[in-house]
């Protein structure tokens, strides 16, 4: 991991996390360290409750960590911003704005002019696939197109990073996997620095060059794998056996993370 | 099936007895009983075809009118206690051709609308800023909490005393009925902005001034429109009470002169005016609604 590092973009150091509860803090995130390099893509996998929405809020700057620290290029994140890039798995589409308005929110926002902004938001939309659905409401649009336009929303202010939350969570099978080429597509294209939480094992395998299994309550970096595969990344990739047997190894130590779970801790 | 896979299911049905065994067996009704809930008259939450809806409006409207008529026509009820729709139509025609009808329903309005006004002025932005600041929230809701259970007419006695006999004590009442409710609602609404929104505008780059102002604004004025509609009603039966405060003219004072006179023909005339007038004003908001907000239809 030499060489990542050396070029680490965003980096969490003994990052924990204390909810506060009735019966006392709950830790729900403890002592996260994890790296991703410039232009890397960085899937975290994990049953749910291992913390993974809050470890990207905190990564985003939208909460603080009880301790620990993340970094952006060597610099403490204090708060939210454009510079970190965030997609949720609901969307979280403002229904009031076109598509085209909705990648437009970020560059208003920046202070773009009107023609400028135009420019970019037609780019962001042709590289997303959306430019005949530009002045429709997201109440048009399918869970695919929906979040496709999250995504260009997120991508039009160029973030450093690009953090996604389950983004393929709610979408159908197909759907899925057309999002899934998009965003390697995009990938590829922009060079962007992407950390993406999923629990689809699959999914982190053939989009990832690299994963951080989570184990759950409090979630902590369980193991850490490279995944070699060809490039450029292909969904034809999933019928290849070694594809299968990397998929499988990640199943076999997301199983060990919950059975090392302590039964009747909270 | 091979006879292997038979004597397979044969051996595991002898090994695993079902899980159900000796609880009571679920009664079914016959299958020719069933039919697809779609269908009929009550339909559960499903759209009726026009064919139907339509007749159904036009019988709501109907039968209540046919009822009244045969109540009155056949004097199963006297005429004091219910007029009948021809002596209202008449007690209408005369207040309208003598000109009294317009000068009271226009003073009614002015004091509905200059309140209304009022109320918007002051528990829209305070409704929108608790809802959005929890800290405000805390400092007003208690406050306002107590105020809103307080009726409204109790307060006639202190506003004579206060503000005298005038159009502002009127119009203070109608407020005072009204604005801490509309405050209420409207800070529910600005509450009701999903928070993945606001966390998705900052890491767009929006400071918390542009987040109130391009996203929970926006998202609020439909919510903010219909907690109007709601309210702008609370006004309306106020309106009778208000004009109990010496009033010269007014829908609510022409209820309670007729009432003097026990013509109560006039009161039901002017009760379906004020009727009128709230159907229009609540069209008028549905439609200010669909105007502003078409993404929430």
């Amino acid at each position: 991991m030499g060489q990542v590092s050396a070029t680490a973009k965003l980096r969490t150091v003994g990052l924990t996390k204390d909810f506060a509860t009735r019966s006392g803090p709950l830790r729900v995130l403890d002592r996260i360290d994890l790296t991703v390099g410039q232009g890397e893509f960085v899937c975290m996998v994990g049953s749910s409750g291992c913390g993974k929405s809050t470890l990207l809020a905190i990564a985003a700057g939208l909460e603080q960590a009880t301790e620990g620290e993340v970094l952006l290029d060597g610099e403490p994140v204090t708060g939210p911003g454009a510079h970190c890039g965030l997609v949720f798995q609901s969307f979280s589409l403002y229904p009031w704005r076109t598509v085209a308005d909705n990648v437009a929110f970020g560059l208003e926002i920046a202070g773009l002019d009107k023609a400028a902004r135009r420019k970019r938001v037609a780019d962001y939309l042709e590289v997303m696939e959306l430019s005949a659905f530009a002045d429709a409401l997201p109440g048009q649009l399918s869970g695919g197109m929906k979040q496709r336009t999250a995504i260009a929303r997120a991508l039009a202010t160029e973030p450093e990073v690009l953090l996604l939350d389950e983004p393929f969570g709610a979408l159908d099978a197909q759907t899925r996997g057309s999002m899934q080429e998009l965003i390697l597509q995009v990938w590829r294209h922009l060079g962007t620095t992407i950390l993406m939480v999923t629990h689809d094992v699959e999914e982190a395998v053939l989009l990832s060059n690299r994963i951080y299994v989570l184990s759950p309550r409090p979630g902590r970096v369980a193991a850490e794998l490279d995944v070699h595969l060809p490039d450029p990344r292909h969904r034809s990739l999933l019928r290849e056996p070694g594809f299968q047997s990397l998929c499988h190894q990640v199943d076999d130590l997301l199983g060990e993370t919950m059975q090392a779970e302590p039964a009747g801790t909270p | 099936m091979t006879p292997a896979q038979q004597t397979l299911l044969t051996d595991r049905a002898v090994v695993d007895p079902p899980l159900t065994e000796g609880s009571p067996p679920i009664r079914r009704r016959p299958r020719r009983a069933a039919r697809p809930p779609g269908t009929g008259f009550f339909r559960l939450r499903e759209d009726i075809p026009d064919r139907l809806r339509r007749p159904l409006v036009v019988a709501s409207i109907l039968v209540p009118l046919l009822l009244w008529e045969v109540l009155t026509a056949t004097h199963a009820v006297k005429p004091l206690f219910l007029p009948s729709p021809a002596s209202v139509v008449r007690a209408f025609w005369d207040l309208a051709s003598s000109g009294l009808l317009w000068s009271d329903a226009q003073a009614t309005l002015t004091r509905i609308g200059i309140s209304f006004a009022l109320v918007v002025l002051v528990s829209v932005p305070l409704g929108l800023a608790m809802g959005t600041f929890p800290s405000l929230r805390a400092v007003f809701e208690p406050m306002i909490s107590f105020f809103r259970y307080m009726p409204a007419p109790a307060f006639i006695p202190l506003l004579i005393v206060w503000l005298g006999f005038g159009e502002s004590a009127k119009i203070t009442l109608l407020f005072i009925g009204t604005v801490f409710f509309n405050t209420v609602m409207s800070a529910d609404v600005a509450a009701q902005v999903p928070k993945e929104l606001i966390n998705a505008s900052y890491t767009l780059g929006a400071r918390r001034l542009a987040v109130v102002r391009k996203v929970i604004v926006p998202h609020s004025i439909p919510g903010l429109i219909n907690a109007m509609r709601v309210n702008i009603a609370a006004t309306t039966n106020l309106v009778v009470v208000a004009e109990l405060i010496a009033a010269q003219e007014g829908l609510g004072y022409r209820i309670t002169r007729a009432q003097r006179f026990l013509q109560t023909d006039q009161i039901f005339a002017v009760l379906i005016v004020i009727g009128i007038i709230g159907i229009t004003i609540d069209v008028g908001f549905r439609l200010l609604r669909n105007r502003l907000a078409p993404w929430a239809r």
